[in-house]
């Protein structure tokens, strides 16, 4: 009797050390499949950051490149465009920029490096529309007569100032997002990648 | 003692072609870093390697920065794959035929007669001057081959002397022990082209040996345990 | 005790979990399952190493279908080409092998798998014609495993398709030729599996749909037949002794353990040894020296070139000889239709093994050495013919026998074996089976 509980426990042991070996190797082969699943080498090539060159933009004109499949806005505003900022700062929901919607080096009055270069993730923050240029001041693009210039997004009728600051009381909830970027000359730019880390 | 031998490699010829064996240079950074230059400078011109990233050679030891500047011409980032900028369609036209991608060359050349990379080696010096070809190249071991021989600056000018064998008649800038080191260090370049993976998989491959081993220490007493009643 | 004994229902103890269990087990045969096909299915307590590869056909299934799963989310069976050159699919897989984080490993594992899975099942069949598994009254259990060999069958040839190398595509070519021999329906029938007057991107989604959907419902349906008329009949064992025969005072086997725990804890020991030699090959020589990937498949398909020479893979050569044999036109059909009749034939001849054998005994333990003799020289046909499928039909072995009339020799053997079964294996000597199983 006393020598078959003792059977018992030695049997014991080892089904709980197989097993918690064998779990272990069964989590262990679920890290390959489940990894499987994660960005491909062509997808992060694809998300690599891209070097932009915005010599050529002239003030008051924007152009647009691919950033991880996402239009990336660059602006370069003219002081006319810029003037309109700091009026707007009763207007717009987040005007000093608090939520984390831009890199640290972005959170400033111009939400830019460079004050009169704007960069910026073109989807509107609400459900993911790419809101369209309205650039001309007043009611001239079908804006109220006091649009003092900016993005609206067809969608739902969100608006955004020339710092993508979105005004208040509209669906967008944020900002528009300042993707990482850095100068890597005075005409160049890398979008995806900064040395400060953000 | 040529005559004593002819009949012999005359019956192994129809079954099997005499491969010479390449240098094995897998875990020679050094060699494959070589091997790459000579593939970008020498290959990439007709031939892709459209599976493979630039990004991918930081496996021999390269930075991004020296892949950018030393191996790339036509590319711009470097997660970009090893793409010519000729469309196959024009080099149909050009070629007769597409010159195909070597990413997995040295794995498709594989055969009963030896590794891809033996054949690989052997292909690559067994080039000669054959007036009657367009390109004026031929091959011994791949008659009436479409490629030139690119190489022939390094290697110099092979002919086939009247024993049917190849000769150089005319150096090139290399030595031929020079000539051999640097097509060596190429084909071991396509073989870790066609499987960049090997080293890693034959790495993890010993781990999880080493873990069913310790898993069947724990197994076969268990089996013991219970069946130690079973008479 | 078979599955079919009702088992009494799950009684709760008053705890939670007792009550949680007593409900669900009144509305599921929970326990009845466990108990009928585990802790109290009885097996013979005297199961041998050829026993193991029943439980490993059904862990290789299992790796086949969590790899597919997988190796499904980032392949494309498409077969036009891309911007360089390269069929879509033939690029994907690549894709797989390369870009896709740990992609390699679960497509190795899959091509491995494929091979592995032969490599068990015809173990697993040898095991059954060894102690006479497929006799009364196991014979639909060996039906339905004759049935899950013609459709893994079916599954390894339209998966050898998806990679869409050289070898995928002309080794379909042939086979869906084969067909185009058929009298009358031949040709237009070919065209309607392919889809199309070549093998081409139809056929290819076509295949992909079958092989990771269709093949595999039919497959895992038969799986489950094949164990439920095994545990309605009880385990063969290497006695062929029936263990239900001699019965304790319980009703239970005196010769059977309960297959849980003992078998669980045999089994795991034998997936333990299988998953290190599956390793060293997925790990080590994934392309299996030619046999397991074919090296004229890391070449994409080039409907215009055919490789000099093409053979299936390892698994299908010794059919594929027996086709390559018939080379003579009978009754004014073409040669072709009567090689498809003989590669058919070779596998659906083993269905009728159960009504061939007419031996008194069952195991080869007590059989006579004429059934002795005869095994092994199949055993060793169906090796070379193996062998000789891999090669082309001009091999001689040491350059001097021809191969060809060889195979023909070895397929006339591989059919006179099983059409002489009834009156060999009536005539062999044999010893008496013994009342109980030996260990």
């Amino acid at each position: 009797m006393s020598n078959e509980s003792k059977v018992d426990c030695g049997r014991r042991r080892l089904v709980v050390a197989t097993a918690a070996v064998g779990g272990v190797g069964a989590l262990a082969a679920l890290v390959p499949f489940l990894s499987s699943m994660l960005p491909s080498e062509r997808a992060k090539a694809a998300g690599a950051p891209v070097e932009v060159d915005i010599g050529s933009i002239e003030p008051g004109q924007m152009i647009t490149v691919e950033w991880r499949g996402k239009p990336v806005w660059i602006i370069n505003r003219n002081p006319s465009m810029l003037e309109t900022l700091p009026k707007l700062d009763d207007s717009v929901a987040d005007p000093k920029s608090e939520k984390n919607m831009q890199p640290a080096y972005c959170k400033n009055e111009t939400r830019s490096i460079k004050p009169e270069i704007l960069v910026a993730v073109g989807i509107c923050t609400h459900l993911g529309c790419s809101p369209s240029a309205k650039f001309k001041k007043g009611a001239d693009e079908g804006m109220d007569s006091n649009w003092l210039g900016g993005f609206l997004c067809p969608c739902h009728g969100s608006t955004f100032d020339f710092a993508g600051r979105v005004f208040k009381s509209k669906p967008a909830p944020d900002n528009l997002e300042v993707p990482p970027h850095m100068y890597l000359s005075d005409k160049r730019i890398l979008i995806g990648e900064d040395k400060k880390g953000a | 003692m040529a005559l004593l031998f002819a009949p012999l490699t005359a019956l192994a010829s129809g079954a099997s072609v005499h491969l010479d064996k390449a240098p094995d240079v897998q875990g020679d950074k050094a060699a494959l870093q070589s091997g790459a230059r000579t593939f970008v400078n020498y290959c990439l011109n007709c031939h892709g390697a459209s599976f493979v990233r630039y990004n991918r050679l930081t496996d021999l030891g390269l930075t991004e920065q020296q892949i950018k500047e030393n191996l790339m011409f036509t590319a711009v980032k470097t997660g970009e794959t090893m793409r010519i900028s000729a469309r196959p369609e024009e080099q149909k036209i050009w070629f007769g035929a597409a010159p195909p991608d070597l990413s997995l060359v040295a794995r498709a050349r594989a055969s009963e007669d030896g590794s891809g990379a033996d054949w690989l080696y052997t292909y690559l010096r067994s080039f000669y001057v054959d007036e009657n070809r367009p390109t004026g190249w031929n091959n011994t071991l791949f008659a009436n081959v479409g490629m030139p021989n690119v190489l022939w600056q390094l290697q110099g000018q092979q002919v086939l002397n009247k024993e049917h064998h190849l000769e150089l008649a005319v150096p090139g800038t290399l030595t031929p022990a020079e000539y051999d080191k640097q097509v060596g260090d190429l084909v071991g370049f396509l073989v870790w082209l066609a499987e960049p993976d090997a080293g890693f998989r034959k790495k993890i491959g010993f781990g999880v040996l080493a873990f069913l081993v310790v898993l069947f220490a724990f197994a076969y007493p268990l089996k013991k345990a219970y069946w130690k009643d079973v008479k | 005790m078979a599955s079919n004994t009702n088992f009494e229902k799950y009684k709760s103890d008053g705890s939670l979990q007792g009550n949680l269990l007593e409900w669900f087990d009144a509305r599921f045969p929970a326990t009845s399952m466990w108990r009928g096909h585990l802790s109290e299915y009885y097996a013979p307590k005297n199961f041998n190493f050829w026993y193991f590869f029943g439980s490993l056909a059904m862990m290789v299934l299992v790796i086949q279908i969590l790899t597919g799963i997988f190796l499904v989310m980032h392949y494309k069976p498409d077969a036009s080409v891309n911007a360089n050159g390269i069929p879509v699919a033939f690029a994907s897989v690549e894709y797989i092998m390369r870009d896709v984080p740990w992609g390699w490993l679960i497509r190795y594992m899959h091509s491995t798998g494929a091979s592995a899975f032969f490599i068990v099942v015809y173990l697993h069949m040898f095991r059954g014609m060894l102690y006479g598994s497929y006799r009364q009254p196991r014979e639909l259990i060996w039906i339905f495993g004759t049935l899950l060999f013609l459709c893994l069958m079916a599954e390894a040839f339209m998966g050898y398709l998806l990679p869409w190398g050289q070898m995928s595509f002309w080794g379909a070519q042939v086979i869906v030729n084969l067909f185009s021999a058929i009298p009358l329906i031949g040709e237009p029938l070919s065209i309607w599996i392919r889809g199309d007057f070549v093998v081409g991107d139809a056929t290819l989604n076509r295949f992909f749909s079958f092989h990771v959907i269709a093949v595999p419902l039919v497959l895992l349906g038969l799986v489950a037949a094949h164990i439920l008329a095994l545990h309605e009949v009880g385990s063969n064992n290497p006695d062929g002794v029936e263990i239900k025969k001699r019965k304790d005072v319980h009703g239970n086997p005196l010769d059977g353990i309960p297959f849980h725990p003992y078998y669980t804890v045999k089994d795991i020991v034998g997936v333990v040894v299988f998953l290190m030699v599956f390793s060293i090959i997925v790990f080590f020589a994934p392309e299996g020296g030619g046999y397991f990937l074919e090296y004229n498949n890391f070449l994409p398909a080039d409907p215009l070139k055919t490789p000099p020479h093409i053979a299936p893979v390892w698994y299908f050569t010794p059919y594929y000889s027996l086709l390559r044999a018939m080379v003579w036109p009978l009754f004014g059909i073409d040669a072709k239709f009567w090689g498809v009749v003989a590669m058919g034939a070779g596998v659906v001849i083993l269905a009728f093994l159960p009504w061939l054998d007419r031996s008194p005994v069952k195991s080869i333990r007590y059989r006579g050495p004429i059934f002795k003799t005869l095994l092994a020289l199949f055993v060793i046909a169906f090796a070379i013919l193996g062998f000789l499928g891999t090669k082309p039909p001009s091999y001689a072995f040491f350059g001097v026998i021809p191969g060809a009339p060889v195979a023909q020799v070895l397929s006339a053997f591989y059919f006179l074996y099983f059409l002489t079964m009834p009156w060999w294996s009536k005539i062999d000597k044999y010893k008496p089976e013994p009342d109980r199983v030996t260990m």
